[in-house]
């Protein structure tokens, strides 16, 4: 009797030897006149345990790892195809503490499913929400989105339902979906989870976004570091347009949308919108100014959704559930789930959905479990390298909008990057000046060459020569990025710089 | 304040800057700036609202020629209930909105802003070019910038090449401030895209393709370096002589579009042309010639004394102007008295002033006592006042050129407006960018078939020679499709016309599949264009020489009349029939009556009532009969009745076809009077040299193509000592007729008592309008910038019949390629003046463009001499082989003199006009060896022996001079 064996083919568990593990499971399997059913599945989101290998067992799906490829005949010997003890066993995978503790509405199917699978998808609850939203007025889906409360999860946090309703209210020959997948913040890779390991979902999301504004093509703006990912979705589309999932007649509903991926060329600022615009016109990445809006003026001048990856693929749940099931979890303005995810110095990196409100803390030890030198934690940076660093005294902060903004800080796309005690936080502050030099698109001035006289000025003040004067020209070259940056590029940066400046002025005055 | 010193607002060396563009609206809001209320269009930013109520809010990326940008930083502002400081150029005017632009918090940014701006700066204000006239220095200035606190030692941009590469401008790139403003110009008001940001970050830099600017795809509009707000592009004759200190409001002197330019001065020194920003027909944009090319007026080549001589054998003698006048006068009444009255004539020049033009026949009709005059209009847009003045009733374009911002499809036929009429291309690329469709009727592959972003919906690759039946077939699939506009025929155009052409032209032999044959254009394409353009809302037509030139020239407007009735597109903006005017006055001289059988405004000499107005405004009897036409003088001359000519400011023996023909008349003539600002090829046989001056060094007026009167403004004294008018009444005072004229205003006023259409233009309502489009009368006091709004000038439109018959020059097997001719960007027309400046880089000599597979033919390769031979003469010059030709047609230009295009044209001719048939002589090519054909060596030889006249006449002269 053929047995199930999942290895996960994301690009997180291929760089740890996920495609040698599978070779070796067949090899193995072949060798030893065993029948096996190969599946290459998205990650559980564990990587600490990648290459996690999962079998399918009566009792359930039972988990090993991290697996090696020198660990498969061993496995093998260990009577893995009946779930079998082993030093790497890890138990059934769903009763996993991990696990357990998460709500998983978006990465319901993530590691679970083949992603590309057109049945699994159906299978597993896929197209629920998009046959309730063929049968709605394009109204009824906005407001579903507008009462599910879900806001913008590439990191300015607007009204997801409120932006539809602009573009719905904008009239137009033609309107599209652009959906943001520049997932470029450091410690970041819920997009690129979700792409690999569940690409329907963000389909889905797509199509329902386009039934309820009357868009008719969607642009995937996907960055070019994630070939895996370009991969599984241009597979993905080409299956789904087969299937009629895709295409001039959508299940047979007779309203069209399709579905386009266009890569990036390795620019952090094609993640602000209006840059991604230009930049999949054809253009060189740089922003607009606004207004106008995206919404009323966007891709080639036509109104435009312009949403993250994470935002269209929790889509299909609201439509299924309703957008009322979507807002019971989460806290005040800050409602659903949100795909976390913790890298840097920790433990136990990966990606855990939990409702938003979770405390930092929280995240960092008990999903976390503390950094992975033992040592402590003393520093975090929230929402990519444009986030505060907080500090120790801030991790009881509940991880959602409004808190973390009030902590001074702020979510963006739902990324904790972890630091130890041996951090010197001078360093990142200039690493964020740096960052910003590299990156900026060199549009507007405070950003272009205020970025470069950032790197300088820090340099001076750690240097300590004039102390005094070097600190308040770097208050003022802040305030000004802050005040005059065209957009969050510039605008942002002196969060890190001045939040690094502010908690761990220690750092800046080694030189005393 | 007198005429002669002009409106003030002419003498203004400041042009305030409003930031962004006007914007368009039937609504207006008020907003508040720091308090004082103003009222603005709809969509009108914060910033241009702001300085409108008088307030000037800093700024460095914005200026009002370009759509907002946002980059510079330095324009935030604070608006009530709104978060941040927003930028003012990019954010509109909302109704109530409470504006503040100056608060501690906001000097404060700016201040931060500049401060970063000058720590990339070099400090080298006192030696940099655009000190006093620099906006980032007065932008320091206005912030207040006491310190730069980063220091001077951190990463910069300081040491970089000049790119110097361009003749007229330089790049300096360590004086950019990455503000893209030239970017942005080439892209939105050239529409060349030739420049680039390159990089990001702190290493964005302005790039001109992969080398330098001359090597790009830069067009020398000047665009750019308009733009820059810094010394980063600069024009090289401010690097080496220094700021303006006044400017002169005044008129182009190159192409049909009239642009108006500011003559930047020093003294009586022009140091820089700057396209006028208010010029109705430019809007600011100008192109490589106008705004560069201006050096000829002062080139060492310029003739300053008059000079006469017995024969052309003999070598000149420089006299004073009164001896030639007297010279030149004897010699007319000689003639006259000997030959008759009617042996005299005068050609008047499409380059010179409407006064100047109005002055030459009526020196003609009163003075010679003839109407023996013609224009060089005659070989260029006769069959335009022809085709229709029968068909509309006015000889002229319909529209202004701001139509085309309101078109919605736009057919280019005989064209080549990016090269030929380069700034209202740039109008027109930029309304096909904003989504018109285009149809390009034209055998060439020309620019726009494909420029960045602009690409035609069809190119119908015609035969030479086939416009009439492209045009016929277009018609017949209108019509026989049901496209046409029934309610507009049947209220506007004359019915029983209508009837007989709509039989005409639904008959088979009309089809696009009939004509395909002499076409050679597929028939569903011309089915296809004839659906788009008739389908359009607003269909406007364009057209130059490549129609009118031609045996069939009248026939083929008046196709294009005929189209533009059909689809009722006249008598709004964004519709037309719109004549693309070769010179800077063509319409101008045909208005002022330059054709022999029309007084101005287009009157004809038959009629008694017009010759009693006229007659007794100039105190004589106007003959009845037309007089003669260019080329019936050329064969009068050759049968020896035709003996004295009079050629202002036209150099007929290099333009006009078939030059041995030409040569042969004026070797036939007894007097040949040249005005010229140079010796040019008809000077060669000319006995009577009156030096000319250039349009700086006089008052007058220029009529452009769309009927625009615009205002020629003196900025240095004539170099030869008299105006070009004062010599033509100099001139008939010496002929015992009397001319009183104290400035040119005084002959307009002469004009406007004397031409309906005129009776409202003034210096004094140009001075105050700008300019003026005719027709201006009681009607229309301030002008018609589209004709034919409510009934056509005629009444009812006339459908004429347009039966299309093949040119007799047809090739055989001796000479199986068609010749089709035309100019290009940098040269103009005979080349006299530009190729007396540095645009002679781009194009030093006349090269035959030959498509690959005639070329392989014949053996042929890519920059070979190679000789041409049609029926009437041979020539050789250097060939290109390009696809942009079709099998079987060559393309050449005609600005160089000793290339002879014109000795191989024919003396086929307009049917209705006589303008001659330059765009179809059948020719064979083949490859040479020799730089230089027959007819090239005799012209060698020629040009050699006059020089020599010319020198030993000075030598003479100087001799007796010493004693």
């Amino acid at each position: 009797m053929s047995v199930t064996i999942y290895v996960p083919c994301d690009s997180a568990a291929l760089s740890l030897g996920a495609n040698e593990v599978a070779d070796a499971v067949v090899r193995e399997a072949g060798s030893r006149n065993l029948e096996v059913q190969l599946v290459r599945n998205g990650s559980r989101g564990m990587l600490w345990l990648e290459t996690m290998l999962e079998v399918a067992t009566d009792a359930g799906r039972i988990a090993y790892g991290p697996v090696t490829e020198g660990d498969v005949a061993s496995l093998f010997d260990a009577d893995v195809m009946a779930g079998g003890e082993h030093a790497l066993r890890l138990g059934k995978t769903d009763d996993l503490p991990w696990m357990q503790k998460q709500t998983r509405l978006t990465f319901a199917r993530v590691g679970v499913t083949d992603p590309v699978s057109l049945d699994d998808y159906s299978e597993h609850g896929g197209l629920v929400g998009l046959k309730k939203a063929l049968t709605m007025e394009p109204s009824a889906i906005v407001e579903a989105v507008v009462a599910s409360g879900l806001r913008g999860r590439g990191g300015a946090g607007f009204p997801a339902g409120i932006k539809w309703r602009t573009v719905l209210g904008a009239a137009a020959d033609q309107k599209y979906i652009a959906c943001n997948a520049d997932e470029g913040d450091s410690g970041t890779f819920s997009d690129r989870m979700i792409m690999e390991g569940d690409p329907y979902v963000l389909l889905e999301g797509m199509v329902i976004a386009g039934l309820a504004v009357d868009a008719t093509e969607g642009y995937i703006y996907l960055r070019s570091e994630y070939p895996d990912a370009y991969v599984v979705l241009t597979s993905a589309i080409e299956r789904a347009r087969a299937a009629g999932w895709l295409g001039s007649d959508v299940l047979g509903s007779g309203k069209a949308f399709d579905v386009h991926v266009r890569l990036g060329a390795g620019s952090y600022v094609c993640g602000e919108e209006t840059a991604m615009l230009e930049s999949l016109e054809g253009k060189r990445g740089i922003v607009r100014a606004k207004p106008p809006l995206p919404a009323l003026e966007g891709l080639w001048g036509k109104p435009t959704v312009v949403n993250n990856v994470m935002t269209l693929a929790a889509i299909p749940y609201i439509l299924d559930q309703g957008g009322e099931a979507y807002a019971a979890y989460g806290t005040g303005r800050s409602l659903g789930t949100l795909p976390y995810q913790l890298a840097g110095n920790i433990k136990q990196g990966g990606l855990v959905e939990v409702p938003l409100g979770v405390t930092i803390r929280e995240l960092l030890y008990d999903f976390g479990g503390g950094s992975a030198t033992g040592r402590p934690i003393r520093a975090i940076q929230v929402g990519g390298p444009l986030g505060a660093y907080l500090p120790e005294s801030k991790f009881d902060t509940p991880a959602d909008y409004e808190s973390l903004s009030a902590a001074g800080g702020l979510l963006g796309h739902g990324g904790i990057v972890a630091f130890d005690d041996t951090v010197d936080m001078s360093k990142m502050a200039r690493y964020a000046m740096e960052f910003c030099a590299i990156e900026s698109c060199g549009k507007c001035t405070p950003c272009r060459i205020g970025s470069t006289r950032g790197v300088e000025v820090v340099d001076r003040l750690v240097e300590g020569k004039n102390r005094k004067k070097d600190e308040a020209l770097l208050r003022d070259l802040c305030d000004t990025l802050t005040s005059a940056s065209l957009c969050a590029m510039g605008g942002l940066t002196p969060l890190p710089v001045l939040s690094a400046l502010d908690h761990f002025p220690e750092d800046f005055a080694k030189s005393e | 304040m007198t005429l002669q010193e002009g409106h003030p607002a002419m003498y203004s060396n400041k042009v305030v800057d409003f930031g962004t563009p006007v914007k368009r609206s039937d609504n207006t809001v008020t907003v508040h700036i720091d308090g004082k209320p103003v009222c603005v269009p709809e969509g009108t930013s914060v910033m241009r609202a702001a300085v409108e109520a008088g307030v000037q809010v800093p700024k460095l990326c914005a200026t009002d020629s370009l759509e907002s940008f946002g980059s510079c930083r330095l324009c935030l502002v604070e608006i009530d209930g709104r978060r941040g400081t927003p930028a003012s150029c990019t954010t509109p005017c909302d109704d109530g909105m409470q504006v503040t632009t100056q608060s501690k918090k906001l000097a404060k940014l700016r201040r931060g802003v500049m401060e970063l701006y000058i720590s990339d700066h070099p400090l080298d204000c006192l030696t940099c070019p655009a000190n006093g006239n620099c906006e980032l220095q007065d932008m320091a200035g206005a912030v207040g910038l006491r310190d730069v606190r980063y220091g001077y030692e951190g990463e910069n941009h300081l040491v970089q090449e000049k790119d110097e590469s361009n003749p007229y401008f330089t790049f300096d790139p360590t004086k950019c401030i990455v503000c893209s403003r030239c970017v942005r110009a080439c892209e939105e008001t050239q529409g060349t895209f030739a420049l680039t940001v390159e990089g990001r970050g702190f290493d964005s830099k302005i790039a001109a393709g992969p080398t330098n600017f001359f090597d790009s795809e830069c067009v020398s509009c000047g665009a750019c370096v308009q733009a820059c707000p810094t010394s980063t592009l600069m024009e090289k004759s401010i690097v080496d002589e220094g700021q303006p200190d006044h400017a002169v409001t005044t008129t182009c002197a190159y192409c049909g579009v009239g642009c108006s330019f500011r003559a930047e001065m020093q003294g009586s020194e022009v140091v820089r042309m700057v396209p006028h920003k208010d010029g109705k027909a430019n809007h600011g944009h100008s192109c490589v010639k106008g705004r560069f090319a201006w050096g000829y007026a002062t080139h060492p080549d310029r003739v300053k004394q008059p000079m006469i001589r017995k024969k052309i054998t003999d070598p000149w003698r420089e006299v004073s102007w009164e001896e030639a006048f007297e010279y030149a006068a004897s010699e007319i009444k000689r003639i006259q008295a000997k030959y008759g009255q009617a042996s005299t004539g005068g050609i008047t020049s499409s380059r010179c002033t409407n006064e100047e033009t109005f002055l030459l026949q009526k020196l003609v009709r009163a003075g010679f006592g003839n109407n023996n005059v013609d224009t060089c209009a005659r070989v260029c847009h006769s069959p335009t006042g022809y085709g229709l003045k029968t068909t509309l009733g006015e000889s002229a374009g319909t529209q202004d050129f701001d139509s085309v911002d309101f078109t919605d499809c736009v057919i280019v036929l005989g064209a080549n407006p990016t090269d030929g009429h380069p700034v209202f291309a740039s109008r027109l690329k930029k309304r096909l960018r904003e989504g018109a469709t285009l149809i390009v009727i034209d055998p060439r592959q020309i620019d726009l078939v494909r420029t960045p972003h602009v690409e035609a919906s069809f190119h119908l690759q015609l035969r030479p020679g086939s416009n009439v039946a492209v045009m016929n077939a277009l018609a017949h699939v209108v019509v026989t499709e049901g496209l046409e506009s029934k309610g507009y025929i049947a209220e506007r155009c004359d019915m029983e016309d209508y009837g007989k052409w709509k039989a005409f032209i639904s008959e088979e032999r009309n089809s696009p599949e009939a004509l395909e044959e002499h076409t050679g254009v597929p028939a569903d394409q011309i089915r296809g264009a004839a659906r788009l353009f008739a389908k359009a809302p607003n269909g406007a037509l364009y057209y130059g020489l490549g129609v009118t030139e031609h045996s069939q020239g009248s026939t083929g407007v008046m196709t294009i009349a005929n189209l533009a009735m059909l689809t009722g597109n006249i008598g709004r903006p964004g519709v037309g029939v719109n004549p693309l005017r070769g010179q800077n006055n063509v319409q101008g001289a045909c208005d002022m009556g330059s054709f022999p059988h029309e007084l101005p405004g287009y009157r004809h000499v038959s009629d008694p009532a017009v010759r009693e107005l006229f007659g007794k405004e100039w105190g004589v009897d106007i003959q009845p009969e037309p007089g003669l036409r260019i080329p019936n003088m050329f064969d009068a001359a050759v049968d020896g009745s035709f003996k004295a000519l009079y050629v202002q400011g036209e150099d007929i023996a290099q333009s006009d076809p078939d030059t041995q023909h030409v040569q042969k008349a004026l070797e036939s003539l007894e007097c040949l009077i040249v005005q010229d600002i140079f010796m040019n090829e008809t000077a060669k046989y000319a006995h009577v040299i009156f030096p000319g001056s250039s349009f700086l060094e006089k008052d007058g007026t220029f009529t452009n193509a769309e009927r625009r009167i615009s205002r020629v403004r003196k900025v240095m004294p004539p170099l030869p000592g008299l105006a070009d008018w004062e010599v033509t009444v100099r001139f008939a005072e010496a002929l015992g007729y009397r001319m009183n004229y104290s400035h040119p205003s005084e002959i307009m006023d002469e004009i406007a008592r004397l031409t309906p259409t005129f009776t409202g233009v003034s210096y004094t309502k140009l001075d105050k309008l700008g300019s003026i489009q005719w027709p201006c009368n009681e009607a229309a006091p301030e002008g018609t910038p589209y004709m034919h709004e409510n009934e056509f000038v005629r009444g009812k439109g006339k459908f004429v019949l347009t039966e299309f018959q093949a040119t007799p020059e047809r090739t055989t097997r001796k000479f199986p390629l068609i010749l089709t001719t035309g100019r290009i960007l940098s040269q103009y027309n005979v080349g006299a003046q530009t190729r007396r400046t540095q645009n002679q880089v781009w194009h030093d000599e006349d090269i035959i463009e030959l498509h690959p597979h005639d070329a392989e033919n014949r053996g042929i390769e890519h920059g070979d001499m190679v000789s041409m031979q049609s029926r009437k003469g041979d020539t050789t010059m250097r060939c290109i082989v390009t696809d942009r030709m079709q099998p079987g047609v060559v393309f050449t230009t005609f600005h160089h003199p000793e290339s002879g295009a014109n000795v191989v044209t024919t003396d086929n001719s307009d049917w209705a006009t006589n303008c001659p048939e330059y765009k179809v002589t059948a020719v064979q090519i083949r490859k040479v060896a020799s730089d230089k054909g027959e007819w090239q060596q005799r012209f060698d030889a020629f040009a050699q022996q006059q020089d020599l006249l010319a020198r030993q006449g000075f030598a003479e002269d100087s001799e007796q001079g010493s004693k």
